[in-house]
């Protein structure tokens, strides 16, 4: 498949990630819609890696070219995972604090 | 032998530190005793150095340290003791250890703290005084000039609770800094031209300065002469400054700084002599002021403002001397006034005691016979100043007035009727305090004794110096030379005379006949006013015609309020009221209000909400995305691709 169509993709989700996080309010909304554009991000990593290696590995086969891009898909994913569990914690401790997700009360520090 | 010349103003100078930092925990005896005393270390060191001089000659000059070393522009912290200036410094401790004594007694009224103060200040300002003559170059003596104009207006404005005071000190001080700005521009101008500023190298490059040179640096220093010896135009302070004890005015007003102007001429006489247009005018300057101040203290009524114009009348006549090219003349004068200026203050100061602070002449008489030593050492000042043989001041004023009659016979012709004024006013004076009926009230009357020793000892040996200070100086056509002063100041003047080599076109007989009548018009002159003013009585009529005018001082003061002052004081009020109030404060308050104004708006900004925070962030990487879009990287990058 050509690598356009996988730009095409990851500029979507990215595109979907973003207005979520500006429109929703729902905290949880939210982090998932930051998990998407990560997961944007991602796509387009393995895809770029894939563009590189494989005709570097067709004439080498111990070619390590663009297989860096994967490794850092690892390094997201692992801490996305931190995050996420740092995340969800916070919502949790909102949640019993002001029995709501809604981020537009968490405006506590203005002022 | 030479180390000594540092000792003439450390003493001084120990003695300010002293009295100035310990003035609360000193008590009064101690203060005078440090204070006095340190004069009078300063002149027994002085007397040896005259001696010294005397019969050796001028001291080499003496560096102290370097005081100005920048490349190839030195200046030398270095004194340089002289005839001139070894005189000088005899006057300056001499009378002023006697005016130190006299103090001891005059202020003990004040408390201990006042006391100390009044000490401190008066040997700063010997030490200032001392520096100013002892200096070798012009930069020292600018450093003595500025310190003894200080230290006149610490001490004019010394009863600093009364407001008038403080404006007399702050007036002194102006008029001052007006004449101090013509030294120093002076000093420059040599500088520029010469690159030097020691006198012996001033003096002996004069050649290089071309007459415009030599005229601009004369008369700006002249300029600043008129401020320190209140010649006209910037006189009016003097008169003011006797809101100062009466024995400050006695040191500084009479005696010493305010002859500082003749000093520097003295000491500069060669470019003077080389600068004949300045010549005359400090000849025609110095006449009008002597004739003028004189016109002026015909008619006060104030002890001290009448000695305050007759000082700057006599200061007139030392100016007339420095014009007319009679440098030890001027000198002469100013040794002998000294004596009994300083003499006519201290009575003066001794009779106000006396009085319980009365200064008015019409409330005063009849106090010869209840202060009898006050009496006969004013008496002696009085003949010495009206110029009475064979007291001081008749040969002093004689040489400088047989001086002006070699260059033109008009300036003695006008210089002769201000001596007879001097006279005329010296002896109402004298008959209004001493003479007649006492017409003060009950209580002054009660009050009146004889002012202690301390005071009345320096008096005396004052009155002996008047009496016979003017032997050293007998002109050529009494006695063939016995003018022991001009042998003794000869050096000094050396190179003027060289310049000039003009014989005396006089002959004796003609000044001897000069001398003759003019003495015998002021011995008329004394007993007119001696019958007239000893029988004077109180009266409340107000002066009229010429009177009014003498007795308001020509209006001067006012004239000068009407010209300089309040133009000024206007263009300060319109400074202050509209260029600053509006103008600055306008500019320095609308940066303020305009960052206050942008910070408040820029608040709300900051919502706290977290929305509106990501918003920006993503309208912001749009901008940055906007902003760095480069074409040909794009499409590289996206021919790489595809």
């Amino acid at each position: 498949m050509p690598i356009q169509y996988y730009i095409a993709l990851a500029a979507c989700l990215f595109c979907i990630g973003i207005i979520g996080v500006l429109t929703r309010r729902n905290a949880i909304i939210i982090f998932m819609c930051i998990e998407l554009m990560l997961n944007a991000t991602n796509l387009l990593l393995v895809a770029f890696s894939k563009m590189y290696h494989g005709p570097a590995f067709a004439a080498d086969a111990t070619s390590t070219a663009g297989i860096d891009g994967q490794l850092f898909v690892f390094f997201i994913m692992v801490v996305a995972a931190a995050e996420v569990s740092v995340g969800l914690a916070i919502i949790v401790m909102m949640y019993r604090n002001v029995h709501s997700v809604d981020i537009n009360f968490l405006n506590r520090l203005k002022n | 032998m030479n180390n000594l010349v540092y000792l003439i103003p450390f003493f001084p100078l120990l003695g300010f530190l002293i009295n100035g930092l310990f003035r609360k925990s000193l008590n009064k005896p101690l203060i005078g005793i440090i204070g006095s005393g340190s004069i009078l270390a300063s002149f027994v060191v002085s007397l040896l150095l005259f001696f010294q001089v005397k019969s050796n000659g001028a001291l080499p000059v003496q560096p102290l340290f370097s005081f100005i070393d920048v490349e190839s522009f030195k200046i030398a912290f270095a004194f340089q003791v002289d005839q001139l200036s070894s005189l000088f410094l005899l006057i300056i401790t001499g009378i002023g250890f006697l005016i130190h004594l006299y103090s001891t007694s005059y202020m003990h009224d004040e408390p201990a703290e006042h006391f100390g103060r009044y000490f401190a200040y008066l040997n700063l300002f010997v030490f200032s005084m001392l520096l100013l003559v002892l200096g070798a170059n012009y930069v020292i003596m600018f450093i003595g000039w500025e310190g003894v104009g200080l230290c006149s207006y610490l001490l004019i404005g010394f009863w600093f609770k009364n407001n008038n005071y403080n404006y007399a000190a702050k007036k002194a001080f102006v008029m001052n800094r007006i004449g101090d700005l013509g030294f120093l521009l002076a000093v420059f101008w040599i500088l520029a031209k010469l690159g030097t500023v020691e006198y012996y190298e001033v003096f002996a490059q004069t050649a290089k300065l071309s007459n415009a040179d030599i005229f601009g640096i004369t008369i700006l220093l002249f300029i600043g002469a008129t401020g320190k010896s209140a010649q006209i135009p910037l006189y009016t302070w003097l008169p003011d400054a006797m809101a100062g004890p009466t024995p400050v005015s006695a040191l500084i007003h009479a005696a010493t700084m305010v002859t500082a102007g003749i000093y520097m001429i003295a000491r500069s006489n060669i470019l003077y002599t080389m600068a004949p247009v300045t010549q005359v005018i400090i000849a025609v300057i110095g006449l009008a002021t002597a004739v003028f101040a004189a016109t002026i203290a015909l008619k006060q009524n104030d002890i001290k403002k009448v000695l305050a114009y007759s000082t700057v009348s006599q200061l007139g006549y030392m100016f007339l001397g420095l014009g007319v090219g009679a440098y030890t003349g001027a000198v002469f004068h100013v040794m002998t006034h000294a004596f009994f200026k300083a003499l006519l203050f201290l009575g003066a100061g001794s009779v106000i005691h006396a009085m319980g602070g009365e200064q008015d002449i019409r409330k005063m008489g009849g106090l010869a016979k209840k202060m009898p030593q006050t009496n006969w050492t004013f008496l002696v000042a009085c003949f010495a100043i009206a110029g009475v043989p064979p007291l001081s001041g008749f040969f002093s004023k004689d040489e400088i007035l047989a001086a002006a009659f070699e260059k033109n016979s008009l300036l003695y012709y006008i210089g002769v009727a201000g001596a007879l004024m001097t006279a005329f006013y010296m002896f109402r004076l004298y008959a209004m305090t001493f003479l007649g009926q006492f017409r003060g009230t009950h209580e002054q009357e009660h009050h009146l004794h004889e002012s202690p020793a301390a005071m009345t000892i320096p008096l005396i040996v004052l009155a002996i110096l008047a009496a016979v200070g003017g032997l050293i100086g007998i002109p050529e056509a009494i006695l063939p030379n016995a003018h022991k002063l001009e042998a003794f100041l000869e050096p000094v003047f050396e190179q003027s005379t060289r310049y000039v080599h003009e014989a005396h076109t006089v002959s004796h007989s003609t000044e001897l006949m000069l001398m003759g009548v003019v003495t015998v018009i002021i011995i008329g002159v004394i007993v007119a006013a001696w019958r007239k003013f000893s029988k004077y009585q109180y009266s409340d009529a107000e002066e009229t015609g010429l009177g009014k005018v003498l007795e308001n001082k020509w209006y001067v003061d006012e004239i000068y309020d009407a010209v300089i002052v309040n133009p000024l004081l206007k263009l300060a009020g319109f400074l202050k009221n509209v260029v600053e109030k509006s103008g600055i404060d306008g500019i320095v308050n609308g940066v303020g209000r305009f960052v206050g104004y942008s910070a408040r708006q820029l608040r709300l900004l900051q919502s706290g909400q977290v929305g509106n925070y990501i918003l920006f962030m993503v309208l912001s990487l749009v901008v940055l995305f906007l902003v760095f879009w480069n074409e040909t990287i794009i499409s590289e990058f996206l021919k790489k691709i595809f």
